[in-house]
């Protein structure tokens, strides 16, 4: 329990935060305020202003926005593509169908996720979507892998066997009785890929191939700080810490839940 | 084993194939011709066709990809489209930095991480474990383009005991080009460092419940003797996968970590040649990354199989 709930209260106030940019954000960060440049934190900005005077508290709850979005649909991407994939293999274990699935996972995992987030981006031009496809194509081996190997333990259980002889076919078996089986699994393996595409879409909008201007976003708010380190390192250090504190706690929840929703790993934890 | 090896070569050609086929593919996709990009939007038809049989980009796309592939083979990566120059020697030019720095951060990684995970596995469960496994949930969750401009302002602006970017070549002094990958080396290994102190306790805690550990106590071994003696070795072999994996890693990760310190690595050619639109150096420049990360896979599984015998038959 000591990771569920912090992780809880840390992911749920990030959400909130992107949530609450909706309807209301401490400035327009859309009209600059160049006087005000550069601002240190506080009373008025409470992080602070960046090099366009823009209130930055803002800027950070306007890019959780953008980072949740890109990290959510690309595991939505991994989920559901990953997750048919893998089952499909099971049912179809030893055959060349089989093969062919798990060696393409591999083929996947060979290449450098990162050089190919670019390359995808590059072809298509830098965008928030694109940024989500090039994130998400990397999370279907993960999914696929995972579902597999979970599914083929199952498929050798009694009350698979029951099914088969009640002549259920492998798709109704793998959807009525093997996905639910492995539902746990792939929602800590989702809180786990949810931080690490938050990570990614930070990468990527640093190099300037993610989410575009005038769109908020954290890695391009640290792009935009690297010049000024020096001389207003609030600049660099709020977004950063905003992806840190992001992503440890959608870490502290992804270890929460395991230990939570199954028992026998509480003990043989990482 | 000449069997296992055998085996995993024909997976090692067939994955660099398919590899080689999606590179060449999602190039192909790009919108932009170069040569038009080249001779600007007010080229003459005529002009524009000359330069692209120049190129060799009027010829069947089978055709280009075959020598493409056979040129990257034979150490031929074409010409680049806005240099001029053959991409073999800019490429050559480049991996003299991107190669080091991962190199670099490979050992840093390891150095941190072998004695922490070693550390906290020994003290499990006390007040040092939780410290060592707070650290690395840290370091995972850090960006490490951020983790690097922080170092930048503390070690670089601040106390000036490094090069804030730049590299000034090796011809210079190795102690120069040294001290101007550090700080980027640090950066990178990091989060790296994090996953594999955890893998390293992980893996020990599992060799601490074997029966071979049981017997070295019973012999009269204490407890770090059993440790260093029998656990250690044995929890390696996982290790040793993870190491090539983080190095497959360290090098497509250095891409971001060479922006942040301006470092004339393969990430900054790649990025300049994206927005030159020199695509046949994207091109080989990737597959370039991509061959090595394959290759080093294939290493690993082989140096795995000749450590740990049980693994070839599973094969």
């Amino acid at each position: 329990m000591r990771s569920l709930v912090p992780g809880i209260v840390i992911t749920v106030a990030v959400i909130l935060l992107a949530l609450v940019s909706f309807v209301w954000t401490p400035f327009d960060i859309e009209s600059l305020d160049v006087p005000n440049k550069l601002l240190s934190p506080s009373g008025a900005h409470l992080l602070g202003t960046d090099h366009f005077g823009r209130d930055i508290l803002s800027m950070i709850m306007l890019g959780a926005r953008t980072s949740i979005a890109v990290a959510f649909v690309a595991v939505g991407i991994g989920l559901t593509l990953g997750i048919p994939l893998g089952l499909w293999a099971a049912a179809r274990r030893g055959s060349l169908l089989d093969e062919v699935i798990m060696r393409g996972n591999d083929l996947i995992f060979a290449f450098p996720a990162l050089v190919i987030a670019i390359l995808i981006t590059a072809v298509f031009g830098p965008s928030a979507v694109n940024a989500i496809i090039a994130i998400g194509i990397f999370n279907i081996p993960v999914f696929a892998r995972l579902s597999r190997g979970a599914a083929l333990s199952l498929w050798s259980r009694d009350f698979i066997m029951a099914a088969r002889v009640c002549g259920k076919s492998s798709f109704r078996i793998s959807w009525e009785h093997i996905l639910p089986n492995i539902a746990n699994l792939m929602i800590v393996q989702g809180t786990i890929q949810f931080s690490l595409g938050i990570l990614a879409e930070a990468a990527l909008s640093y190099v300037g191939l993610g989410a575009q201007p005038p769109t908020a976003s954290w890695g391009r708010m640290l792009a935009d700080a690297q010049t000024l380190v020096s001389i207003a390192p609030h600049t660099a250090l709020v977004p950063g810490f905003a992806i840190v504190i992001t992503v440890l706690g959608l870490n502290l929840l992804g270890d929460g839940l395991r230990d939570w929703l199954d028992p026998r790993l509480r003990v043989a934890r990482l | 084993m000449l069997r296992y090896a055998l085996k995993r070569l024909l997976s090692l050609c067939i994955s660099l194939i398919v590899a080689s086929l999606v590179i060449f593919a999602v190039i192909e996709v790009i919108p932009g011709d170069p040569a038009s990009v080249r001779l600007g939007i007010n080229a003459q038809a005529d002009t524009l066709a000359t330069l692209r049989a120049e190129m060799g980009l009027d010829r069947p796309l089978p055709v280009r990809y075959w020598d493409w592939a056979t040129g990257m083979l034979s150490g031929d990566f074409g010409t680049s489209y806005t240099y001029d120059t053959p991409v073999a020697d800019m490429v050559a030019d480049r991996i003299g930095v991107s190669l080091p720095l991962a190199i670099y951060a490979l050992m840093l990684s390891t150095v941190i991480a072998f004695p922490a995970g070693i550390f906290a596995a020994a003290k499990r469960g006390g007040a040092g474990d939780t410290a060592v496994m707070g650290a690395t949930q840290l370091g995972v969750a850090i960006p490490n383009f951020w983790f690097a401009m922080i170092l930048v302002l503390i070690f670089a602006i601040n106390l000036r005991w490094f090069p804030s970017g730049g590299f000034p070549g090796w011809d210079q002094g190795i102690w120069a080009s040294f001290k101007a990958l550090t700080l980027p080396a640090i950066a990178l290994a990091l989060p790296q460092a994090a996953i594999l102190a955890r893998v390293m306790r992980s893996s020990l805690l599992d060799m601490l419940g074997e029966d071979f550990m049981r017997t070295a106590r019973a012999k009269g071994l204490t407890r770090r003797q059993a440790l260093w003696r029998h656990a250690v070795r044995n929890a390696l072999i996982p290790v040793l996968t993870i190491i090539g994996l983080q190095f497959a890693f360290l090098l497509a990760g250095g891409i971001i970590i060479e922006q942040v310190f301006y470092l004339p690595g393969l990430g900054r050619l790649i990025f300049q040649s994206i927005s030159a639109r020199d695509l046949i150096v994207v091109e080989s420049v990737v597959m370039l990354l991509v061959f090595m990360v394959i290759v080093v896979n294939f290493t690993v599984d082989l140096a795995y199989a000749a450590v740990d015998p049980r693994l070839r038959s599973r094969a």
